[in-house]
């Protein structure tokens, strides 16, 4: 099936398998490795980008669907060497570790502030309770996206314009 | 000013952050094909026959093998030598999920759907879940090693009537230590491709890639020389990607057959059946002392549950004998343990290995024996510490404590929670009879880090461009060497991190290393480091010191990076351009360091939970953790590490358990089922930091990548008791879910009525 979208800014169009899940077409079609995939059960989060500026969790949506939509990736999200405020909180509170569930955590933050820009740190942990991170319990990434909201994080990133 | 002690932010983050990392399954090797296992559907049975010409003939299939095809030799094992493992099953299976063919496909879909068509004839045997059935040996997992006990520690006499001799109370307890699933966020992986030059590279998700270069040579025959081992950003490990896997060796195996680059990723719920598992031991622990809070005497006997076949944890026991008594001076002790054998998921080292289950047993044999005796818990502990000025000290067991202030940690715990305030509140909720009832658990912990002896290669180099490379043995995959290490440097050559290059993980560029594990790194690799940059100035200083016609000893470097120059007088600098062509182009010394001992970071943990006493939930609403792990080289890193630690106590406390049925089939083999922690079911935690150095290496470091865990379980444990104590409940094993929480008040309900 013919499949048309924006990635990152970027026209794409590519032919592909009816079945095609979107986090493998943005990884094996379009080269985007920065998207991970740590489950088979849409439980883990780390495959989150953003659809039309919205957290997705790439496991759950066929590339076929993303058709005519806006796909916006951990590539995408810094501003050329401007690094995004969730990214740039993300680095100054030490939000990541390893680094496998980071681009998945940063997209959901993005998310999380765009819907709600002051969030209670009650929200944003019931906001992140669909991404899931071994390394950090949670309480720097907590702290990143506070701060980053504190800095005023919520922008419209990969809406439809 | 050192740049040491100081809250640096890390060199690795914009990478991670903005192009995410390069991990194996990002790898895109030209002409790959794709591996995938079949796997056991069962847990234990005979291997009749294996059909795969079904399989071979599937689109895209380029081979389907047995373990007859590939005729590789086995792991490395930790028991008796017919209880190794094959990389492929051979004979039987063992345990729900263990590879038993491997098909290989032009594209990964292709080979999952291949793997479908390959019949397996499996005549079913008895499965053996629970390891003290194990014991008796009526199923027998290897018929010719006439037993399922793998490993023994210590097995003597039963001489307790003597060991508890002028006790007033002794309390026993049966505590499970759960069966945990390790869960790094990422899975398992390998890719291989043999070189133009006919030499084997393996790139693969691992903590210890010399270790993995050497066990996979062996398991094809080969000199490790002939083989070189990458592994790139890995996606954490917790212990649990120590070891080699047999999927990786079968890996290797293929792109040598085959001429062609093979690629491999498992799906998580391959990883949560084949990554081994962690803790498994069932102890009966007895713990005796007098009314007024001396604890006399210890027992604590452990079975360990190794899983199909003997690894890492066949061998956790060792590390629970070495800190069974804890932070406490106990005069008499016993300890005995044995591992078994079951047709379950092989069990490895998980965050802590053998040691949270060490300190579970001690705490929560504190509480019941304050319990008993009627006295508060911070009391009790506090009449049985190893006093400061006894250190170094060696405990009945024959380790020996390198250095530790044990009152220090709880009175700062005690200060920071407020103890008094919580105890009037826990009785004003008793009196009232509040459905949320407050629970305050302690836990005071000694581990050891850096356990296994060795040395570690650290190297550094300047280049004449004025930019360093850090190589280290060690392996990060996610503990920030990269910004520790190059702290190190810098602040022994002046040159600033962003000049400094860190490499590891591949075995060509960094010839011997032993990994990163048992939270060794900083005080073996990164002690190796700062003596190969000490090594470095002291060259440096002197090739200087001719061309300024100065004493080596009055030059410094530069901490602007610009080189050296006599102290004080950095207006005639010596460039690095000029040292590296002075000594001969290079400018490079490698250190091997082998610590003398291992290091003992210890702390005090306090859990404040509510328990719903009606429907059984528990929430954390405090964790409180005073952490000393010696000397801090960045605290922002030992922050994290703590952090992590303290979740992954809680999860085990209150939500994770991998469980199997009778039959050995796996409950929670996929992250739906596994309840693995997330979020919401954790607070922001409080930390205290204390620092007493180890007088055992020159940075005074001890590891910090555990005692979070090690220190925070029984915490927890202890406070979710505390908060049903009042009500009959005496002990409740983890995890503390609420339906065992609930069924535990019941049966309190149950029982006190019947009493009355």
């Amino acid at each position: 099936m013919q499949v048309s979208l924006r990635v990152n800014g970027e026209e794409r169009r590519h032919d592909v398998e009816p079945r095609l899940l979107l986090v493998h077409y943005l990884r094996d079609v379009c080269g985007l490795t920065g998207t991970n995939i740590g489950c088979d059960t849409s439980s883990c989060g780390a495959c989150t980008v953003l659809v039309d500026g919205e957290s997705v969790k790439s496991c759950t949506m066929l590339a076929v669907q993303a058709d005519g939509r806006e796909v916006t990736t951990i590539e995408g999200l810094a501003d050329g060497e401007r690094l995004h405020p969730v990214q740039e909180a993300f680095r100054e509170h030490h939000g990541l570790q390893c680094g496998y569930c980071t681009p998945g955590m940063v997209m959901a933050a993005v998310s999380l502030l765009n819907e709600h820009p002051h969030p209670t740190e009650a929200e944003v942990r019931e906001g992140l309770e669909g991404n899931l991170c071994r390394c950090t319990g949670y309480h720097n990434i907590v702290k990143a996206v506070l701060a980053a909201a504190e800095a005023g994080a919520s922008q419209p990133v990969g809406a439809a314009r | 000013m050192s740049i040491l002690g100081n809250w640096v932010p890390r060199v690795e983050d914009p990478r991670l952050l903005t192009e995410g990392g390069r991990y194996v399954d990002d790898l895109r090797l030209e002409g790959a094909v794709h591996a995938h296992f079949v796997r056991a559907p069962l847990a234990h049975g005979e291997i009749r026959g294996i059909d795969v010409e079904e399989a071979r003939r599937a689109p895209g299939v380029v081979a389907v093998l047995t373990a007859e095809d590939l005729g590789l030799g086995p792991l490395p094992v930790m028991g008796p030598p017919p209880m190794a493992r094959p990389p492929l099953a051979t004979g039987r299976v063992r345990f729900a999920g263990e590879p038993v063919a491997v098909v290989v496909a032009e594209t990964r879909a292709q080979a999952v759907d291949a793997a479908e068509l390959v019949g397996v004839d499996l005549e079913p045997l008895p499965a053996l879940v629970d390891p003290e059935r194990a014991l008796a040996g009526e199923v027998l997992l290897f018929p010719e090693a006439g037993t399922n006990v793998c490993g023994e520690v210590a097995p003597g006499p039963d001489d307790e009537a003597e060991l508890f001799a002028g006790c007033d109370v002794v309390v026993r307890q049966r505590i499970v230590n759960q069966r945990l699933a390790p869960c790094p966020l990422e899975v398992r992986g390998a890719a291989a491709a043999v070189g133009e030059d006919g030499r084997l590279t393996l790139w693969m998700t691992t903590q210890h890639p010399h270790g993995d270069r050497d066990a996979v040579a062996a398991a094809l025959g080969l000199e490790p020389s002939a083989l070189r081992v990458v592994a790139p950003d890995v996606g954490g490990g917790f212990g649990s990607k120590i070891a080699t896997y047999p999927e990786q060796i079968v890996v290797a195996a293929l792109a040598r057959r085959l001429g062609r680059p093979v690629r491999w990723t498992e799906t998580r719920s391959e990883s949560m059946l084949n990554l081994g598992h962690g803790r498994a031991q069932i102890q009966q622990v007895a713990i005796g002392g007098t009314r007024d809070g001396r604890v006399l005497a210890l027992s604590l006997e452990v079975l360990q549950d190794a899983g199909a076949y003997p690894a890492l944890g066949a061998f956790l026991p060792n590390l629970t004998r070495m800190m069974a008594t804890g932070v406490y001076d106990v005069p008499k002790v016993r300890f005995r343990a044995t591992s078994v054998v079951t047709t379950t998921t092989p069990v490895v080292a998980y965050r802590g290995a053998g040691r949270p289950e060490a300190a579970a047993a001690i705490e929560r044999a504190m509480d019941l024996f304050a319990a008993e005796i009627g006295m508060d818990p911070a009391e009790v502990r506090r009449r049985n510490f190893v006093a400061p000025d006894r250190f170094p000290y060696t405990t009945r067991v024959g380790t020996t404590y390198d250095s530790g202030d044990y009152p220090g940690a709880l009175t700062r715990l005690l200060d920071a929670l407020d103890y008094p305030a919580l105890r009037a509140e826990q009785a004003r909720r008793r009196a009232e009879g509040s459905t949320r009832q407050l629970g305050i658990g302690l836990s005071t912990y000694v581990e050891v880090t850096g356990a296994v002896p060795g040395a570690e290669l650290g190297a550094v180099e300047v280049r004449s461009d004025g930019t360093a490379v850090v190589r280290a043995g060690t392996f990060s995959h996610g503990q920030g060497h990269a910004t520790a290490f190059a702290m190190l440097v810098a602040d022994r050559l002046g040159i600033p991190l962003e000049r400094i290059e860190f490499r590891q993980g591949d075995t060509d560029e960094v010839p011997r290393g032993m990994g990163t594990y048992g939270s060794r790194s900083l005080q073996s690799g990164g002690v190796a480091v700062v003596q190969a940059a000490e090594a470095v100035l002291a060259e440096a200083r002197r090739l200087a010191a001719e061309r300024l016609e100065a004493n080596p000893e009055d030059i410094v470097a530069d901490q602007q990076g610009r080189g050296l120059h006599v102290a004080g007088a950095p207006a005639r600098t010596v460039g690095w351009d000029e040292v590296v062509a002075a000594a001969g182009g290079r400018l490079v010394q490698e250190v091997d360091f082998a610590p003398p001992g291992p290091t003992f970071p210890f702390g005090a943990h306090a859990a404040v939970v509510e328990v719903d006493v009606e429907t059984g939930a528990v929430r954390v609403v405090r964790m409180v953790a005073v952490d000393d792990a010696g000397t801090l080289l960045n605290p922002l890193l030992a922050a994290g590490q703590v952090h992590g630690g303290l979740a992954q106590g809680v999860a085990q406390a209150l939500l994770e358990e991998f469980v199997y049925d009778d039959d050995g089939n796996p409950l929670t083999a996929n992250l739906a089922d596994y309840p693995m922690v997330s979020a919401t079911e954790l607070p922001s935690f409080e930390r205290i930091v204390m620092e007493t150095p180890t007088p055992l290496n020159e940075l005074g470091a001890k590891g910090i990548g555990e005692s979070g865990t090690i220190g925070s379980t029984p915490a927890v444990q202890n406070a979710v008791c505390d908060a049903l104590a009042h009500l009959g409940v005496r002990h409740l094993d983890m995890p503390t879910r609420p339906e065992r929480v609930w069924r535990a008040l019941q049966d309190a309900r149950v029982g006190a009525g019947q009493a009355g």
